[in-house]
């Protein structure tokens, strides 16, 4: 991760601007031209050219490496060292195909059932994909934080817009300044990543002197105590948008009242964890050692807390919620194992969720369109009535369960035998979260899909054609992952080794580090050994 | 060419599974059998010449299909291993599925879910089959829990009947918390020897401390009571009867629950290093032999009673396994397949003869009235009493000997017990359904059918092999050639009774003496004197009481375990929104109180930044307006201050740089600020 291959040398053209900014230019097309029928062709449009430049990136990616490749730089505030830099390598490519293929998919799936404000909801949407693609794509970490926080924008409004529930208006709020809160403690652990940088710099002569380069920050020296406080500030940030247990009450409420789109990109896409594993690990790698026992608690006490809570819900959007912070702290244990599997696991299973959770959720709204609800009380019957919606939802659903042979299993099997390998007792908790795993689910499932059709519902048509395109890749997707996920581990596995091996030469960093103070610092601590150098 | 062959086994009830799932119920409809038991025919084919080729002496088959997991150390394959433990589960499974496929055409007719049924008939046996050719534990697990799956499934066929729903749900999560005990077994294992294959672990299992190798086989242990419904993890066996009967004779009793039997012969090395184990295994298979057998002893529902004996009966394959006569294990693992399949088909064709009805107290006197089932069903009974010559007489003595000759009087007591139990509980069944006199409801009789050839068909033939099945290997049949087949999966095979030198007369005499005891006072109650029966219910109607609700296990779980984790959900909820929740809440209404900083945000940040609905003019003429103005300016600077202000002050005190210049900090700062101020206007 500290070296980069260039979009010129490797495909000629700037990839990754292009699809940073397609969807944007799409948004601004629909807003200066006011037709909501051009509006729908042009974000179509504008979604599959970027989901095709994607999957242009996939075959194209170099296997092997941990270096950012397709990397693009230019200067945007020279004087701060403030950089307009891209790059996508192991951790961050699969996050970007999924992002297109999950907008696309947003786009098709409320294609007819959104009817008010098209347009703005399309800019919103674009929007969305644009700030979503540039978090992944950032190795600046201003430009990342811009991102990171204009995101909030379209979020906030698609919420408080188009979303169906009584108290939008609260939870869309209640997002934007939660996130906000945590992510300017981030802003402050980025300002002391450049503050330590430029003092590196000018202590070693090197130029230029100001920095907020990924790639430069990871390799300046940082002292533990530091790395404290910027994992902490990091990891408020990451915590909220994860979220991670006890940050995490703003997710039931902005699954419940949001639309579709915003169920999943929440609960689908996993910046938070994504953060965890591009940024605190490597930039403060003691720290995280350090720290590791904690984050491990907590993501335990998230995979049984979410779970136990989730068995209790009758409304299946706040059980996705719930599901979604268990199956959460499951990742961040993996990510907090802090050894190979462990971290394979984490991110595998990121993409996973993404795939599985936004499939649910996607089903969640072809079934609130037949039912006028997905309570419990208006459920059952799903099987006789909508077979093939209920098939695909039990589909889904095992694959949340962690079924071998779906895509789920390969990640929980991963971080599990990588937490074990960290001490048995991270794994032995962990597996309770699987069996309450498959306990609510199932009871849900049972009570939802199975059993006799409730005498107020009316007769309604199974899924269409159009819907089952937004579901059957994903469907396709959890099988592929879950039975032949050599391709994905391919490209994850450079970059992940990358990883430990950072965090293993942290550990030598830091015992040279102690060493060095204890010889300087504390006379108790001097050997003879020592005294004699 | 043959490895073509080993591993199409497999994949035609996979293709049979996709195309009925697919097009069942477009295209196939009411053909869909001819996909489904043409694959498991298919299948049963090559299975066979699998067996024949290693009947013939030829080596075991390994076959690797694809790289599956791999990074760091780990490397899993999708591959497989067909040797003589395999091939003789292979027989089983694809021999005695294919007669249940074939029965099922008969007995689901006129099911409206005919097509998805075969889809998870051929799943099933998919699942099974990847679980005994699976060459690692972690393909293993892929079939172990993809047989939970296809029971979930099936049990809950008909799943608008809420009890069939539930006894999915059930049979799903009991298992699972087994297969997260089996999970921690397969992490350890790699820890230990760094490899999941088999061909790694097992030969290297001698290596292992007592220690390791107990907690190793303990925990894969864990799994197997679930998969095999030991004690006690039992109680999702019984509610499956929810499902169709072919189901509950595929899955409940000749393939899925022996799955446990046939995962502690595969890992026997292991539990040989773990002679704790090794107990255990065979005293959960002893207690849990006499445990279900006393239940089965009082129940009134055909099925229950078929599901106990079910539990009982594996029980005896643990006990077998426990005492290492692992070859005893897998033989009766084989006569129980022939006759309990028999058992439930047959029960299966009497409950579609009575149009539905599984009330034993509703029938008798079927005898007459539907021969080939009555026979062949008396077939079972007198194969799993133990008498001989039938097959379970051969294969339970061999399991009692084992005991008896092995040094563990008190297991072999309670086997005999057990057996004792069986006879009585089996016999009792046979006579209140088919002999005495008729108790059927007037619309059963009208009904009353014997069943088409299709269905019984499968029931001669499973009749045949419970009579033959057991005699097969010869007298005494530890000298049979499933022990010499064996011989090279689980070394000697002959457990501890082979160092003790052979059968003893007196055991055998015992197990006979014990089954006809059962089948007399079975006889002479339900038969001779039926006052007997009530006279026996008054005197033991304490003892009758337990037993008619399975000793209350199934309501000590929900009070110890299933109602404690719903009422902790209730607390949590409310605690996650009352207490996490209003903390939130209560420093952002703080906030928003001190800075009016709700409205603020909604107003410039939001709205004022971005206005999406119409005001794109207005809006831009005031975001002009600002910038003239300076204030987004300055409002940025001031933010960026802010934040530098922070930064430098834990800067400094994680630096507190003695005898350097301090004001650096500030310096730094009021660098940075004018870059910003320059820089950001460019």
């Amino acid at each position: 991760m500290t070296s980069e291959i260039l979009a010129a040398h490797q495909i000629g053209f700037p990839i990754l601007s292009l699809m940073l900014f397609l969807p944007l230019i799409g948004a601004l097309a629909i807003w200066a031209l006011d037709d909501a029928a051009l509006a729908k062709k042009i974000a179509t449009a504008a979604m599959a050219v970027t989901a095709a430049l994607a999957l242009l990136l996939w075959f194209q990616f170099q296997r092997g490496t941990a270096s950012f490749q397709f990397t693009e730089y230019g200067e945007w505030i020279g004087p701060l060292g403030i950089s307009y830099h891209l790059g996508v390598d192991g951790i961050s490519l699969l996050f970007v195909i999924l992002t297109t293929l999950l907008s696309l998919g947003m786009l098709i799936a409320t294609w007819e059932t959104v009817t008010t404000s098209v347009r703005q909801y399309l800019i919103c949407l674009l929007a969305l994909e644009t700030t979503t693609l540039g978090v992944f794509l950032a190795l600046d970490l201003v430009l990342f934080f811009f991102f990171w926080e204009v995101m909030l924008l379209p979020l906030f409004f698609l919420i408080k817009v188009w979303g169906g529930g009584a108290t939008r208006d609260y939870s869309a709020l209640k997002y934007v300044l939660y996130t906000l809160a945590g992510s300017v403690l981030m802003l402050v652990a980025i300002v002391i990543l450049h503050l330590n940088d430029h003092a590196h710099a000018l202590a070693n002569g090197i130029s230029p002197g100001r920095s907020f380069d990924l790639i430069r920050l990871v390799q300046t020296p940082l002292s533990p105590s530091l790395q404290f406080w910027v994992f902490i500030f990091f990891f408020f940030g990451f915590a909220v948008k994860g979220p991670i247990v006890p940050f995490h009450t703003w997710m039931p409420n902005v699954l419940m009242d949001g639309p579709i789109a915003v169920g999943v990109a929440l609960a689908g896409i996993k910046l938070g964890t994504y953060g965890l594993l591009r940024f605190s690990l490597p930039l403060a790698p003691a720290a995280s050692q350090q720290l590791a026992t904690v984050v491990v608690a907590l993501a335990l006490i998230g995979v049984i807390y979410g779970a136990v809570i989730a068995l209790m819900q009758r409304q299946v959007r706040r059980l996705v919620a719930y599901s979604s912070i268990s199956h959460l702290g499951m990742v961040a244990l993996g990510l907090f194992a802090l050894n190979f599997r462990g971290l394979q696991g984490g991110l595998i299973q990121m993409i996973n969720l993404g795939v599985s959770t936004s499939a649910f959720f996607f089903l969640i709204g072809f079934l609130e369109q037949r039912r006028r609800s997905s309570d419990l009380n208006d459920l059952g019957g799903l099987a006789r009535q909508t077979p093939v919606l209920a098939t695909l939802l039990l589909i889904v659903l095992l694959s949340m369960l962690g079924l071998p042979g779906t895509n789920l299993f390969i990640g929980e099997f991963l971080i599990l035998l990588g937490a074990f390998e960290a001490h048995w007792l991270y794994a032995t908790v962990g597996v309770i979260g699987v069996v309450l795993g498959a306990a609510y689910l199932l009871w849900w499932a049972e009570r939802a899909i199975f059993g006799v059709v409730p005498q107020t519902a009316k007769p309604v048509a199974d899924l269409t054609k159009r819907e089952l395109a937004v579901v059957l890749p994903l469907v396709a997707l959890i099988f592929w992952i879950g039975l032949y996920p050599a391709p994905f581990l391919r490209v994850i596995n450079p970059s992940i080794s990358a990883v430990v091996e950072r965090l293993q030469s942290s550990v030598r960093m830091v015992d040279i580090a102690t060493l060095a103070m204890g010889g300087s610092g504390g006379d108790e601590h001097l050997t003879p050994d020592m005294m004699t150098k | 060419m043959i490895a073509a062959l080993a591993w199409s086994i497999p994949a035609l009830p996979l293709a049979g599974a996709l195309l009925n799932g697919l097009f069942g119920f477009t295209w196939l409809r009411r053909q869909s059998h001819l996909v489904a038991v043409g694959a498991s025919g298919l299948a049963f084919a090559g299975a066979l010449t699998l067996f024949l080729r290693l009947m013939a002496g030829e080596p075991p088959i390994t076959l690797t299909l694809y790289e599956w997991l791999f990074g760091a150390g780990l490397h899993v394959h999708v591959g497989l291993l067909i040797d003589q433990l395999t091939a003789i589960m292979l027989m089983v499974i694809t021999g005695v599925g294919s007669l249940i496929h074939l029965y099922s055409v008969g007995y689901m007719r006129d099911d409206p879910g005919y097509p998805r049924f075969f889809t998870y008939l051929n799943l099933v046996m998919l699942s099974m089959l990847v679980l005994v050719m699976a060459d690692n534990y972690l393909l293993f697990f892929v079939g172990w829990e993809g047989v939970g799956l296809c029971s979930y499934l099936l049990i809950a066929f008909w799943y608008e009947k809420t009890s069939a729903a539930k006894a999915g749900t059930k049979a799903f999560v009991v298992n699972r918390i087994g297969d997260a005990g089996f999970l921690l077994g397969v992490f350890l294992i790699f820890t230990s020897f760094g490899s999941l294959d088999y061909a790694t672990v097992l030969p290297h299992a001698g290596e292992l401390t007592t220690a390791t190798a107990t907690a190793i086989t303990l925990l894969l242990l864990v799994g197997a009571v679930g998969k095999s419904a030991q004690l006690p993890l039992y109680t999702w066996l019984p509610d499956a009867m929810e499902g169709p009967t072919p189901v509950s004779a595929l899955i409940h009793a000749a393939t899925m629950v022996t799955a446990g039997v046939y995962m502690v012969v595969r890992n026997h090395a292991l539990y040989a290093m773990a002679p704790f184990s090794m107990e255990t295994v065979a005293v959960i298979g002893a207690v849990t032999a006499i445990f279900a057998a006393s239940i089965g002893l009082v129940q009134y529902d055909i099925k229950r009673v078929l599901a106990y004996s079910t539990v009982s009966q594996l029980g005896y394959m643990f006990m077998a396994a426990g005492l290492g006569a692992y070859a005893a294990a897998i033989f009766h693992l084989m006569t129980h397949a022939f006759f309990k399949a028999l058992l439930f088909l047959a029960a299966g064709s009497v409950i579609h003869a009575l149009g539905g009805e599984q009330d034993i107290r509703k029938m008798g006197g079927l005898w007459s009235k539907i021969p080939i089932t009555a026979w062949t069903f008396l077939i079972g009974t007198i194969a799993i009493a133990g008498i001989p010559p039938l097959a379970g007489f051969w294969s339970k003595d061999e399991i009692l000997n084992a005991a008896l000759l092995g040094g563990h009087p008190i297991i072999w007591a309670m086997g005999l017990a057990a057996a004792c139990m069986t006879a009585f509980y089996m016999f009792r069944l046979f006579f209140l359904t088919f002999r005495g006199e008729s108790r059927l409801t007037h619309e059963a009789a009208h009904h009353l059918h014997e069943s088409p050839l299709v269905m019984t068909g499968p029931l001669m033939v499973l009749a045949l092999l419970s009579v033959i099945g057991g005699a097969l290997p010869g007298y005494p049949s530890e000298e049979g050639w499933i022990h010499y087949f064996l011989a090279p999966v689980v070394g000697g095979g002959h457990g501890e009774e082979a160092a003790a030198g052979g059968s003893a007369l007196f055991g055998v005499a015992a197990s006979i003496v014990v089954a006809l005891l059962g089948m007399s006072v079975a006889w002479l109650i339900y038969l001779r004197r039926l006052a007997w029966a009530e006279a026996g219910l008054s005197t033991f109607r304490r003892l009758h009481h337990l037993l008619l609700n399975k000793y209350w296990v199934d309501e000590l779980y929900d009070a110890l375990v299933v109602n404690p984790v719903k009422a902790l959900g209730r607390v949590w909820d409310w605690f996650d929104a009352t207490v996490i929740d209003g903390v939130v809440n209560g420093v952002g209404r703080g906030t928003g109180k001190s800075a009016a900083l709700s409205t603020w945000f909604e107003t410039y940040v939001i709205y004022g930044s971005l206005n999406l609905t119409g005001y794109a003019n207005h809006l831009m003429a005031r975001l002009l307006r600002l910038l003239q103005t300076g204030l987004v300016h300055h409002y940025a600077a001031m933010f960026f201050i802010g934040l530098f202000l922070l930064a430098n002050l834990l800067w400094w005190m994680s630096h507190p740089d003695p005898g350097g210049d301090g004001l650096i900090v500030w310096r730094q700062a009021a660098s940075l600020f004018d870059g910003l101020w320059h820089g950001g206007g460019s």
